[in-house]
């Protein structure tokens, strides 16, 4: 029987990043995928005929430029465009819209005001600052603080470096900002609720905390530190929806020489004398590897695919503990037509972006309320995109699919699991608020997908449906994510390794979870590195 | 015109600790307080005829070096008495009680779980210990000693071990929910041990970053003897008085007076409400951050950006006092004597929810608490045979949506005595007199910006190398000869007079 | 775009319209608007040099409502602002004008500006970029003072060039000619107040014309009247960037990042930097950020903003400065550099690494002749005094025409 090189376990795109780059050096790689299609949570389906929706993540603005241009994912189909503002709607029917340009910008923040449209000059520095420190370690591996390895101390300098060319004023301040809540920080730069609100709804985006949690500043940041293009905070799409992004990765993984097989869920990674040797799928069928790979969250890879026994004691308990809540429902509608939306300027600029429902910091609080006595509530946080606006691919011409991200939404429910009746009262809640804002938007529905936590993680396997793989919170990020001591990609287990989301630098379709552990695993089998380690884009 | 070496503006316990160091060192201390009598949060009032209170409970650590350094004990201290018992109260009366290191009440593995828990706490909380005794170096400063304090710290981290220094920097930043629930099972448990992690500051049991500091703060007491305020007042303030330092009471300061020279601004001295001013050549502010740099000082003397943060300091009070005069001694189901701390907090959740009204200004429906009834050990507070019951009840928001009117409070008043008789079936017909006092009370009473025992939450952007901001967290200021010696400095609040003795060793160096 | 509009409306996207639009719309025959703070703004009106000439053989006008302005009152409003700005505000007398600079607590300068102060307890502060957050943080701590941003309610006419004052006179704004340099004064204009004070930002005889924004088109057909027979024209971005590099003014985005702006550690300036020491007062009472400035004096800037003439006639915008002519080691760069028409000079500001000043200087040009590029090493030479500094700018009364 063939003995692969690595077996990467889970097609989505970290999964799909990492395979070719072993591909790319060389290796025999075989992706194995438990769905009859390829992407994971980065995926276009067509589950209404003319319609393709991106039916869990929906935009894009981490993913590193130069895997893009390394991978030359532009020959193998991937075009990002970025999309322009997105409205924000208050409790009162109130608006605000992003703008692109300075003037409109300044203009529309000054309508509510004055303060906050220079406050706002302000806070884009700062973020922008915020953002360069961190992002210069997307495509770096986490130092371990407790090893006296060259290369560790190494990386432990250049983190301090980086740090320290921040001017000591701005260091307290970074401090302060990677500690804070969304609400504590923005209340330093503005006034208004609806700018507040609007800026702090990327602070809750994912996560079980909210705006006025501790620690939801840095989920702010990890949703502003994308860029396109070198423009840091915007938000692109994939042209064909989120699958064009790992479609791009399989068709370079496949240039490469890897292979990859749908269908071929894995029940079980088989461990022989303290070393990852295969896996064992659902059909009964084994694979034999040299190296294996997951790509699942770390929760599910430790609990739900190895054996106990396998691992060294603490392990299972790290993996049970890992914090990997489910918080967040999508709901997809294809649309006869496109919506209109009231205080909104007719034109393209303010009405083809997103809209962001996000009514006040109360409401958005209020939400995280419900959501911890599980439930969800009747005026949720929604973020929503019209991708057809900007993509022709993605629905018939004159009509419409929109994508409306749900911030909160429990992975289990104060009273019992969840059904397909409460999951269709879920999304009429979300049609609900919408159509409070868009009157006539239920008539224009010709199909609507609904998925809760429960959903997500039927299907695309994520633990509770968290999207990020695990709770960016500090506990869980650099050298302690997944575990402290296991930050490095390299498993408990010899010859195994984890290349998803669970790992540094956390969620987002970034593919630099991917590439990182690539690295790792070609400087165990010592290999030259090919993966690149800064992005092309020089601030 | 007197002339001392060093005015200390508040006779708080802080303020009285920093007085005795710097008097030890044979300087001219001056300790001026707006009211009757010394110890601020910690004096004793008479809340009803007969009947006496104090705002702060108890000092459970207080270190052991300053009280032989001040020889405290000499002063009347009384050093007797244990840990008080932590009492986590069940409808029941299947109460959790945890006596030192015991903990009794729950199932076999809880017990096991707890051992676990309580060793590897206790070696963080041992680890971080002496560095609540130092001045926190500014960061970005390449001093030698300064730098040495980072080092010292790495090391004591490093000796952990690798294991253990790993899970510190895990662990450090956990919501209390979750540290309990990596632990535990039982509600009453994980709420009882939670408690400490968050009284007193804005944070919730589901809140990260601030809270496991909290709680390892307070368990870096050595004295493993809980104090009981009032009388530590009165001995700082005996040994005080015998060190030759002079205490004005009824002496309220209206200014820090300033000059400023072609290089700096130097604080001079104080004026009081009566007009006179009081100079010196260090002029020492046990104040809160906001009251000392705001109102005392003004704005005028400091730079922009340093105003702002001071202004920004987050310190609105969450908690409220409940005193009740009683005319005999409680009776708590399911316990022969209500003495040690009693908590009504059945699980975090309940913890949580209590916060969730805060946050929009709301009174809690279900208040949590914690209880003693002082009379117990110090029958002299009420009237023979009487007693006093003491609360501290979260989270009530000092910003309420009504202001705390009449209403409100006498609403808040019911649902504590209310959830208190849960627990002690038939208080209420004890009560002969009560008090009541919320945030907007504290902070008009003590002079406390926002009503906060604290000075300012303990959260990680408010303390260490930035408590109370950068630029002031050495105790000394941006005001030359001007120093801070309260809770709003390093380490932070609760009866710890360690502002006060790391204070005093700036000052003198 | 895949949606065609039809009754589309972009009203938020566009810049908002000056309180002179209609005249401004008659004159900018080629539509080149550019925008500042939010508001439309000529870059030129029909061609930039022709415009320079008018500020200094005519007059001419240039429109400064998008200028920000907050009237900063009440009985603590000069100690709040002198510890905001690093001049002494406390030495200035009612009704006269003062340029200041207002830094951060490190020093760093975050906008310059001028500050009226039209009463004991009433001030005028203006300048170039939204500064209400800034204010607001200033203002902390100061009980009795009001911020109140008049930026949208004032309109403000900037009227520069040789002829300006004789139209004003003509204008019948009697005693105008007996204004000083920096001094306020008020004239009733339409049953309302008129205040002109004598300023400017282009090195010239100037003045600033201050009206409520409702009364905006009856003064500028009022200036246009009177001007009709003293060249007057207005003047867009352009020429007033030329003007202001000739009077050595700085410009925020050229010679300074303003700092509350800035990104990058310390690649915002101080006023040591920018040459600007005699802004800076430590005599008076604390303001912000003088205990940064004051080690600053001591130590010597790490860069001065330095006036420039090069050799040549190749404009220097954007050159590298060398401390030779074989360009071995790199200290420097031009910050704004241009021919100046009326001096016949090639000149320029530059950030020079001040242990260099001393040395030689080079400046490395590239520029291009008909799609050919070139590259040039012209050797500079240090001025002290600004490039242009007319005796007409500081004469009281000006000459008449």
């Amino acid at each position: 029987m063939k003995r692969y090189d690595a077996i990467v376990i889970g097609a989505g795109h970290n999964g799909l990043t990492n395979a070719a780059y072993l591909a790319k050096a060389g290796l025999d790689v075989l992706v194995v995928e438990k769905n009859d299609y390829i992407g994971g949570a980065a995926v276009s389906r067509e589950l209404h005929e003319g319609w393709v929706y991106s039916s869990c993540s929906y935009v894009c603005s981490m993913m590193r430029q130069s895997l893009h241009r390394d991978l030359d994912l532009s020959r193998h189909g991937l075009m990002l465009v970025p999309y322009l503002g997105t409205v924000n709607f208050d409790d009162h029917g109130n608006t605000l819209v992003s703008y692109h340009g300075e003037a409109a910008a300044y203009n529309e923040l000054k309508r509510h005001s004055r303060h906050d449209a220079d406050a706002m000059f302000r806070l884009q520095a700062d973020l922008g600052r915020y953002a360069q420190v961190i992002r210069k370690t997307l495509l770096r591996t986490p130092p371990d603080p407790t090893s006296f390895r060259i290369r560790d101390i190494q990386e432990l300098l250049f983190l301090a470096k980086q740090f320290g060319a921040l001017g000591q004023k701005e260091l307290y301040e970074y401090i302060r900002f990677f500690t804070l809540s969304a609400a504590d920080f923005l209340d330093d730069y503005f006034e208004t609720d609806i700018v507040k609100a609007t800026m702090a709804s990327a602070g809750i985006i994912g996560t079980a905390l909210g705006v006025y949690s501790p620690g939801s500043s840095y989920i702010l940041l990890h949703h502003v530190m994308g860029d396109i293009d070198g423009s840091i905070g915007a938000w692109g799409l994939a042209r064909g929806g989120m699958g064009a992004i790992s479609n791009a990765l399989a068709s370079a993984c496949k240039s490469y020489g890897g292979e990859i097989r749908t269908n071929a869920g894995v029940d079980q990674i088989i461990v022989k004398g303290g070393r990852a040797v295969g896996v064992a799928l659902s059909s009964g069928e084994e694979i034999s590897a040299n190296i294996v790979v997951s790509n699942l969250d770390a929760r599910r890879t430790f609990t739900k695919i190895m054996d106990r026994d396998d691992l060294p004691p603490g392990i299972f308990e790290k993996a049970e503990n890992f914090k990997i809540r489910g918080s967040s429902g999508k709901v997809n509608i294809a649309l006869s037509g496109l919506p209109k939306f009231t205080n909104v300027p007719d034109n393209p600029y303010a009405n083809r972006g997103g809209q962001a429902f996000t009514g006040s910091m109360e409401t958005m609080e209020r939400a995280y309320d419900c959501w911890k006595r599980g439930t969800w509530s009747d005026d949720p946080f929604i973020e929503s995109v019209i991708p057809s606006a900007w993509d022709p691919t993605v629905a018939p011409p004159g009509q419409h699919w929109m994508s409306n991200f749900i911030q909160y939404c429990p992975a289990e429910l104060a009273d019992g699991p969840w059904t397909p009746e409460k999951r269709d009262q879920f999304g009429q809640t979300v049609v609900n608020k919408i159509e409070r804002y868009s009157p006539g938007f239920k008539d224009l529905i010709v199909h609507m997908e609904v998925r809760t936590p429960f959903e997500i993680e039927q299907e695309v396997g994520l633990t509770e449906g968290n999207i990020f793989q695990g709770e960016l919170t500090i506990d869980q990020l650099l050298f302690n994510r997944p575990f402290p001591g296991y930050a490095q990609y390299r498993m408990p287990v010899k010859n195994m390794y984890m290349c998803g989301s669970s790992t540094h630098p956390g969620g987002g379709v970034s593919s630099a979870c991917g590439a990182n552990a690539a690295r790792e695993i070609l400087m165990d089998l010592r290999r030259p590195n090919t993966v690149p380690e800064d992005d092309c884009y020089d601030d | 015109m007197a002339h001392y070496d060093t005015i200390i503006i508040g006779a708080g316990h802080n303020s009285l600790v920093c007085a005795n160091y710097l008097a030890l060192k044979k300087k001219n201390v001056l300790v001026v307080e707006a009211a009757e009598v010394c110890g601020g949060l910690g004096a004793r009032h008479e809340f009803h005829d007969g009947f006496h209170a104090s705002v702060a409970h108890q000092a459970s650590h207080f270190p052991q070096k300053i009280i032989r350094d001040l020889r405290l004990a000499e002063h009347g201290l009384s050093l007797s008495g244990d840990h008080k018992a932590c009492i986590g109260l069940n409808r029941d009366g299947d109460h959790v009680i945890l006596q030192g290191n015991k903990v009794s009440g729950v199932p076999d593995n809880e017990v096991d779980a707890y051992k676990r828990y309580h060793r590897l706490m206790k070696r963080y909380a041992d680890m971080l210990a002496p560095f609540w005794l130092k001045t926190v170096p500014p960061i970005g400063n390449n001093s030698l000693p300064e730098m040495m304090a980072f080092a010292e710290l790495g090391l004591r981290i490093r000796l952990l071990g690798k294991e253990d220094m790993r899970e510190f920097f895990r662990m450090i930043t956990l919501p209390v929910y979750d540290l309990m629930d990596e632990y535990f099972s039982h509600p009453l448990l994980k709420s009882l041990l939670g408690w400490d992690a968050l009284i007193g500051t804005k944070q919730a049991p589901r809140s990260p970053n601030n809270s496991v500091l909290q709680l390892l703060y307070r368990m870096a007491g050595d004295s493993h003897v809980t104090l009981d305020v009032p009388t530590l007042i009165d001995a700082l303030q005996r040994a005080a008085v015998s060190r030759g330092v002079d205490i004005r009471t009824n002496s309220r300061v209206c200014d820090i007076v300033v000059e400023q020279n072609s290089e700096t601004v130097k604080a001079t001295g104080v004026r009081l409400e009566s007009g006179e001013v009081v100079t010196a050549e260090q002029v020492v502010s046990s104040a809160d951050p906001k009251m000392t740099f705001l109102k005392l000082l003004g704005a005028e003397h400091l730079e922009i950006e340093f105003t702002n943060r001071i202004t920004r300091i987050r310190d609105d009070g969450l908690v409220s006092k409940l005193h009740l005069a009683l005319n005999d001694q409680p009776s708590f189901s399911g316990l022969s004597s209500p003495a040690g701390r009693l908590f009504i907090a059945p699980n975090l959740e309940m913890i949580e929810c209590a916060f969730d009204h805060a946050k929009y200004g709301e009174s809690p429906v279900d208040p949590v608490m914690e209880i003693t009834i002082p009379t117990l050990e110090n029958p002299g507070l009420a009237p023979e045979g009487q007693h006093v019951l003491s609360a501290h009840v979260m989270y009530t928001p000092r910003k309420h949506k009504s202001e705390w009117d009449e209403s409100a409070r006498a609403e808040l008043t019911t649902k504590i005595i209310d959830a208190i008789e849960v627990y002690a079936p038939g208080i209420r017909s004890l009560i002969v007199g009560q008090e009541l006092l919320t945030p907007v009370d504290l902070e008009s009473r003590f002079n406390t910006s926002g009503g906060h025992w604290h000075h300012g939450d303990f959260a990680l952007d408010q303390l260490l190398m930035m408590r109370p901001t950068h630029g002031a967290a050495q105790y000394s200021t941006p005001i030359s000869g001007l120093y801070l010696c309260g809770a709003g400095t390093h380490p932070a609040g609760d009866i710890t007079g360690m502002p006060g003795h790391n204070a005093a060793r700036e000052i003198l160096s | 775009m895949i949606v065609t509009m039809t009754n589309a409306d972009f009203s938020t996207e566009k810049p908002r319209p000056s309180h002179f639009q209609p005249r401004l719309d008659e004159r900018n025959i080629h539509d080149a608007w550019s925008s500042w703070n939010g508001y439309k703004l000529a870059e030129y009106y029909f061609e930039a040099e022709y415009e320079y000439f008018c500020i200094r053989n005519t007059c001419g006008t240039y429109d400064i409502c998008p200028m920000q302005k907050y009237l900063i009152s009440g009985p603590d409003a000069e100690k709040m602002l002198n510890r905001m700005v690093t001049r002494d505000v406390t030495k200035m007398r009612n009704n006269r004008v003062s340029y200041v600079l207002w830094c951060t607590d490190e020093g760093r300068l975050i906008d310059d500006g001028t500050i009226f102060r039209l009463a004991d307890d009433s001030f005028l502060l203006t300048c170039g970029s939204p500064s209400t957050a800034w204010l607001k943080k200033s203002s902390l701590g100061f009980d009795n003072v009001t911020i109140n941003d008049r930026s949208d309610e004032l309109a403000a006419l900037s009227l520069q060039g040789p002829t300006s004052c004789a139209v004003l006179k003509r204008m019948g704004l009697k005693g105008i000619e007996q204004a000083k340099p920096f001094t306020i004064h008020h004239f009733d204009f339409f049953g309302d107040s008129l205040m002109v004070s004598r300023t400017g930002f282009t090195g010239g005889l100037g003045y600033e014309l201050w009206i409520k924004a409702e009364l905006a088109l009856e003064l500028w057909d009022a200036v246009y009247e009177a001007g009709a027979d003293y060249g007057i024209h207005p003047f867009g971005e352009q020429a007033t960037n030329m003007a202001r590099l000739e009077a050595g003014f700085i410009m925020p985005g050229y010679e300074f990042n303003e700092a509350l702006k800035t990104v990058h550690f310390e690649h915002d300036q101080t006023p040591f930097e920018l040459n600007l020491d005699w802004m800076v007062d430590f005599k008076k009472p604390h303001f912000n950020g003088r205990a940064a400035l004051l080690e600053e004096s001591r130590r010597g800037p790490r860069y001065t903003l330095t006036k420039l003439d090069i050799e040549g006639n190749k404009p220097a915008e954007g050159a590298f400065i060398y401390d030779s002519q074989d360009c071995s080691r790199h200290i420097g760069y031009v910050t704004s550099g241009m021919w100046s028409p009326v001096v016949k000079a090639n000149i320029a500001l530059a950030m020079i690494e001040t242990p260099y000043l001393k040395g030689e200087l080079w400046a490395e040009i590239n520029y291009e002749k008909e799609l050919r590029h070139y590259s040039k090493i012209a050797r500079c030479s240090v001025k002290e005094e600004p490039f242009w500094a007319p005796d007409y700018a500081k004469v009281t009364p000006p000459r008449d025409y």
